[in-house]
């Protein structure tokens, strides 16, 4: 791996690496079975200087923003890496958003530049907010059929600029990145993420979880997550390592990459892990009962084999099947963008597959804590990874408190929010919303969340706020949408739902009519931003002088229903 | 060549069979992850049973946000 400690930016860093290890494959890229591509550092710089050099041609200079659109794949990263070689700021979107939402994201950015795959380009040319695109000049759009409608984009496979370009100089304050990290209601929250940042993230996890040459990692969270842009991108692309990227991405090209690729790490949100267990116990249930009964034997062996710590070659010949669908080589499968069950994780670990569960959150540049199986734990988050300061502020009776972290990984704050920012970094320490406590190894464990937000077993961050412009214009007096688990605090990490509080007119009934308008509504969300129940409420809403309701206050009020009684499905 | 009607039949069926609803219970305006309770993975599972019964290759970035049965008959019918 590179002494990360030396550089000063991404880009720096990334271009050391590609002259360290020329003949090292960094890329594969595979679909439906199919290898289309097998890059190595060598070609990747080849791929990318040109592209600098075109962005250095047509004025776009240190500081610019320029924002990514695209699914996973090789010119995703060659691209990123460009931009940053460039001296600009990356603007990471996440292309499973509808294209307004991209809209308004690129608008509130300020990105300048945006290249995108022509599929999301075609959405995007013709949907709302395109006439409002803020300071989007260039548009410059990958894989386009010769004779696809373009609409004013350039097609990025033709730029080319003669010339090497500078490796411009950045300093380890400057913005590498603006992650958005929620839904788009409301404010967008634009995390401002530094070099430094990055750097440091990358020393602390590399630390606990190392990539060499030869590792390969299989990359299926987008890569605008900050997990896979730092596991997916910034880790291998600093020590010599190869990304394997799918172009489709359905559970069976996905099984078959493991054993293809002999894939060492792989990151998945717990959904995509719990549906893996369903799948394995499946086949382990069909077992003949003879085969059963040696299988059973063969893992409590491993059980009590690993109780202190992993030995991976050990469990690999103890359970050679399993390992054999995994490709014989995986050494983690790192799992976060939302809470896991601790059953789940114990059943990769019985099986010798650690899972470094984890938690973290973009503010505080991707992961604050991590399992550092020494030994496994299955019931925790894990330890503060290397350089992470964690406290519990404002513990009870129990040392249940909001979890607060101090580290050079936390953002520079969020674009143009002097005071959510000020808000959320409290003298150095970033306020998590999160209510966790340590036990007396050192492990962290969480206990809900004190800011009104769902985590989806998918990763996704939920508002409330964001929700409730679906139902703008609902004919009540006025409703409100909360996660249940604020509102009723459960001492849960699963099992969230959002509810929309409704207060009827005076006179008014909840009709047949009011319910299909507000399922109909409900229906036009997203599948994972639909609330789940409706909990009607008689009393006026508390609001502020200027009528805004006044959130906190309207939930300790509902939190004196009974939570069963109160919530009617919807 | 299938009329979108028969298509869209057909998909109704085949999510019926698939998912193990009462039969007849499906309609085309149906949002699928609702009807079914189904999460993204299992609509992708999905994806590839329709793909194998029409000898097509429905893309990611063509159901991308596809929710409705309808629609989905649609991005399908394009590709026979």
């Amino acid at each position: 791996m590179l002494d990360l400690t030396k550089y000063s930016s991404l880009g720096e860093a990334i271009r050391d690496s590609l002259e360290t290890w020329p003949r090292e494959v960094c890329l594969y890229e595979s679909d439906r079975g199919q290898e289309k591509e097998r890059i190595t550092y060598r070609e990747f710089k080849a791929r990318a200087l040109p592209l600098a050099k075109w962005l250095e041609e047509s004025g776009f200079a240190a500081g610019d923003r320029a924002s990514i659109i695209m699914t996973n794949q090789s010119k995703w990263l060659i691209t990123a890496y460009a931009i940053f070689y460039c001296g600009g700021v990356l603007v990471p979107l996440d292309y499973k958003l509808k294209p307004d939402e991209q809209w308004k994201l690129l608008k509130h950015s300020g990105a300048g530049v945006l290249i995108t795959e022509y599929p999301i380009w075609r959405q995007l040319s013709v949907s709302p907010g395109r006439e409002d695109a803020g300071k989007v000049k260039t548009v410059l759009v990958t894989e386009a059929p010769a004779n696809g409608d373009l609409s004013r984009a350039i097609r990025w496979e033709s730029l080319q600029a003669p010339g090497a370009p500078k490796c411009v100089e950045r300093k380890r304050q400057d913005l590498a990145c603006i992650v958005y990290s929620s839904g788009t209601g409301g404010t967008p929250k634009g995390c401002m993420m530094t070099h430094g940042n990055y750097l440091e993230q990358c020393v602390a996890l590399t630390t606990w979880y190392p990539f060499w040459p030869g590792v390969k990692y299989l990359s299926i969270l987008p890569t605008n997550h900050a997990i896979d842009f730092m596991v997916g991108f910034i880790g291998p692309f600093t020590c010599g390592a190869a990304v394997v990227h799918l172009r489709t991405l359905r559970p069976e090209f996905v099984r078959e990459a493991f054993p293809k690729y002999q894939i060492t790490y792989v990151s998945l949100v717990p959904l995509v892990l719990k549906n893996l267990q369903k799948g394995l116990q499946a086949r382990f249930d069909e077992l003949p009962a003879n085969k059963r009964k040696v299988f059973e034997a063969l893992r409590a062996i491993n059980v009590s084999l690993t109780k202190s710590r992993p030995v991976l070659p050990l469990s690999r010949l103890l359970l050679k099947p399993v390992h054999a669908a995994f490709g014989g080589k995986l050494q983690a499968i790192i799992v976060g963008g939302a809470f896991t069950e601790p059953q789940t994780l114990q059943f990769f670990y019985d099986l010798g597959i650690p899972v470094a569960n984890g938690y973290g959150l973009t503010e505080a540049g991707t992961a604050i804590t991590v399992n550092d199986l020494k030994p496994f734990r299955a019931d925790t988050v894990g330890k503060p990874l290397p350089g992470m300061e964690v406290r519990i502020v404002n513990a009870d009776g129990d040392g249940i408190g909001q979890v607060a972290v101090r580290s050079k990984t936390v953002m520079a704050g969020y674009l143009n929010e002097p005071d959510l920012t000020a808000e959320t970094i409290v003298d150095g320490w970033l306020m998590t919303g999160d209510m966790g406590r340590f036990d007396a190894s050192g492990h962290l464990q969480l206990f809900g969340r004190k800011k009104n937000m769902i985590v989806t077993e998918e990763g996704k961050n939920v508002y409330a706020e964001d929700i409730e412009q679906a139902f703008e214009g609902l004919p009540v007096k006025e409703f409100c949408v909360f996660a249940a688990n604020y509102v009723w605090p459960s001492r849960s990490m699963v099992g969230e739902q959002l509810v929309l509080v409704i207060h009827l007119d005076h006179g008014q009934t909840f009709t047949e009519e009011l319910r299909k308008e507000t399922v109909a509504r409900n229906s036009r969300l997203l599948n994972f931003k639909r609330i789940q129940g409706i909990v009607l409420y008689d009393q006026d809403f508390p609001l502020t002088a200027s009528l805004k309701i006044i959130r906190a206050a309207l939930a300790e009020r509902l939190g004196k229903l009974k939570r069963e009684e109160a919530i009617l499905p919807v | 060549m299938r009329t979108i009607e028969q298509t869209t039949q057909e998909i109704l069926e085949l999510a019926t069979k698939h998912f193990k609803v009462a039969p007849g219970s499906l309609k085309a305006e149906d949002d699928f992850y609702k009807k079914l309770g189904i999460d993204s993975l299992q609509a992708l599972d999905l994806l590839s049973r329709l793909e194998n019964h029409f000898h097509i290759e429905l893309p990611d970035y063509e159901v991308q946000g596809v929710s409705d049965f309808k629609t989905l008959a649609e991005r399908v019918q394009v590709r026979l």
